[in-house]
């Protein structure tokens, strides 16, 4: 800690070019809902330099296992799968205890969700389709679910979103806030989607998740391998060695 | 700030940003969660409410809005925050998140009042929350900041300071008539068009 406050740590700012733009026209929804103005910089101050993620990690319970999750004493239909990667920060350092929440529709390609949708697909009483569990200190994580189905949505005509899973991490600091998909490699259905279309061709491939034969379990579910780059700050290690 | 210095690694490529789309206030939402302090924890309980609007003037129903700030003696409650000498607050984590209401666009988060925090110049930052907006239909989240229009010590912020003078007020909250006794801050967010808030890039 000095004068200033505490010493801040190295900061990987946001690199646009990665990531999708505000406006994508093919995703009509964007056209309103996008700034129209240029982002204002800003310092980088303990604000910025610290965010949610550890303190929230501590208060949230967990729950990875998504075939069990409802509590019905039932278990989802549809193919199992385990879905684990590691979260790192820009550095290549694995982010530990870090929380990673999951949402998803069923394997009918439908989401457990009030508000009603046209889609008339059929629900499943034993999957919400929710799930969240903490990275390990290698910055680990792992979920039991069922693989989701493709579901229309208005965009356009016969328009479908690829199986995707959704994802939120808060990560070490507040610019490491990323909300993204995890699609499947191999859909041929992703070319055609302007949400995953809306990534720039050379980092929209990070969005896909591999099989891997390694992560598969015998009679038991196959394997998926998704890792998870985020910006800002650097990961603290769990435990710090004394300087 | 990012970058490969001499020596140093080419930084990994970050996974792509994908919107939150329609479903997580439903689906992830914990009663409470936009119940930052209650009344057990120490500082000013205050409300700080608005509609986020888009491009047209529309509510944005579907919307996520997250606040993470300081406590009541300008501490963050985070490892890099190792100012010992200020206290961590029990039962104040410093973040809160709201989805906001169908149809009416609307969030509202019960907090304290955040303390100061240093500007690493040297100074002290006014008051603030910050912010990060997502929706169906936002391909990135958006960051920007919330300020008290009672606070003197906006006029001494450095963050305030290098944003254009006549969008400023985007950013600050005003103090209007209080709800159940508590003091009640009003801030719509504009995603887009002629009042448009201030993003940062974060
Ligand atoms: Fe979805």
């Amino acid at each position: 800690m000095s004068a200033d406050g505490p010493m801040l740590p190295r900061l990987h700012a946001r690199e646009h070019g990665d990531h999708p733009p505000f406006r994508y026209p093919d995703y009509k929804s964007t056209a309103a809902r996008s700034p129209d103005q240029d982002l204002v910089s800003i310092l980088a101050t303990l604000s910025e330099a610290t965010g949610p993620g550890p303190a929230w990690s501590e208060v949230s319970p967990e729950d990875a296992d998504l075939t069990t999750n409802a509590g019905t004493g039932g278990v989802a239909i549809g193919a199992r799968i385990i879905v684990t990667g590691r979260v790192l920060d820009a550095a290549g350092n694995g982010v530990p205890d870090t929380l990673v929440e999951i949402w998803q529709a069923n394997a009918a390609g439908r989401y457990a969700h009030w508000r009603e949708t046209e889609y008339d697909a059929p629900l499943d009483p034993n999957f919400l389709g929710v799930g969240q569990c903490h990275t390990d200190a290698d910055g680990t994580y792992r979920f039991l679910t069922i693989r989701p189905g493709p579901y229309p949505w208005g965009n356009h005509h016969n328009a479908w979103r690829p199986a995707h899973i959704h994802l939120s991490l808060m990560g070490p600091s507040l610019g490491s806030r990323l909300v993204t998909q995890l699609y499947f490699d191999g859909d041929p259905m992703l070319h055609l989607d302007p949400i995953y279309c809306s990534a720039p061709p050379q980092s929209r491939h990070r969005m896909l998740a591999h099989y891997d034969h390694e992560v598969t379990e015998a009679d038991w579910a196959t394997g998926w391998r998704f890792d998870i780059v985020l910006a800002g700050a650097e990961a603290t290690p769990v435990e710090q060695e004394e300087a | 700030m990012a970058g490969a210095g001499p020596g140093r690694p080419a930084p990994l490529g970050q996974t792509p940003s994908q919107t939150l789309g329609p479903f997580f206030g439903m689906l992830l939402g914990r009663p409470g969660d936009a119940n930052m302090a209650d009344e057990s924890v120490a500082g000013e309980r205050i409300r700080v409410t608005g509609v986020v609007f888009d491009g047209h003037g529309a509510p944005i129903e579907d919307g996520l809005v997250e606040v993470w700030q300081a406590n009541s003696a300008g501490r963050y409650r985070h490892p890099v925050d190792d100012r010992d000498d200020l206290p961590l607050l029990d039962g104040f984590t410093g973040f809160g998140r709201c989805p906001t209401d169908h149809p009416t666009g609307s969030w509202s988060v019960v907090t304290l009042r955040p303390g100061q925090v240093p500007d690493g110049r040297g100074g002290l930052q006014a008051p603030h929350l910050n912010l990060v907006l997502q929706a169906r239909g936002m391909l990135d989240p958006v960051f920007t900041r919330v300020y008290f229009d009672d606070e003197l010590s906006n006029d001494d912020d450095l963050v305030l300071a290098g944003v254009p003078e006549q969008r400023r007020h985007t950013l600050v909250a005003s103090r209007g008539d209080d709800v159940d006794g508590l003091a009640t801050f009003h801030l719509d967010l504009h995603v887009q068009g002629e009042h448009e808030t201030v993003f940062f890039d974060v």
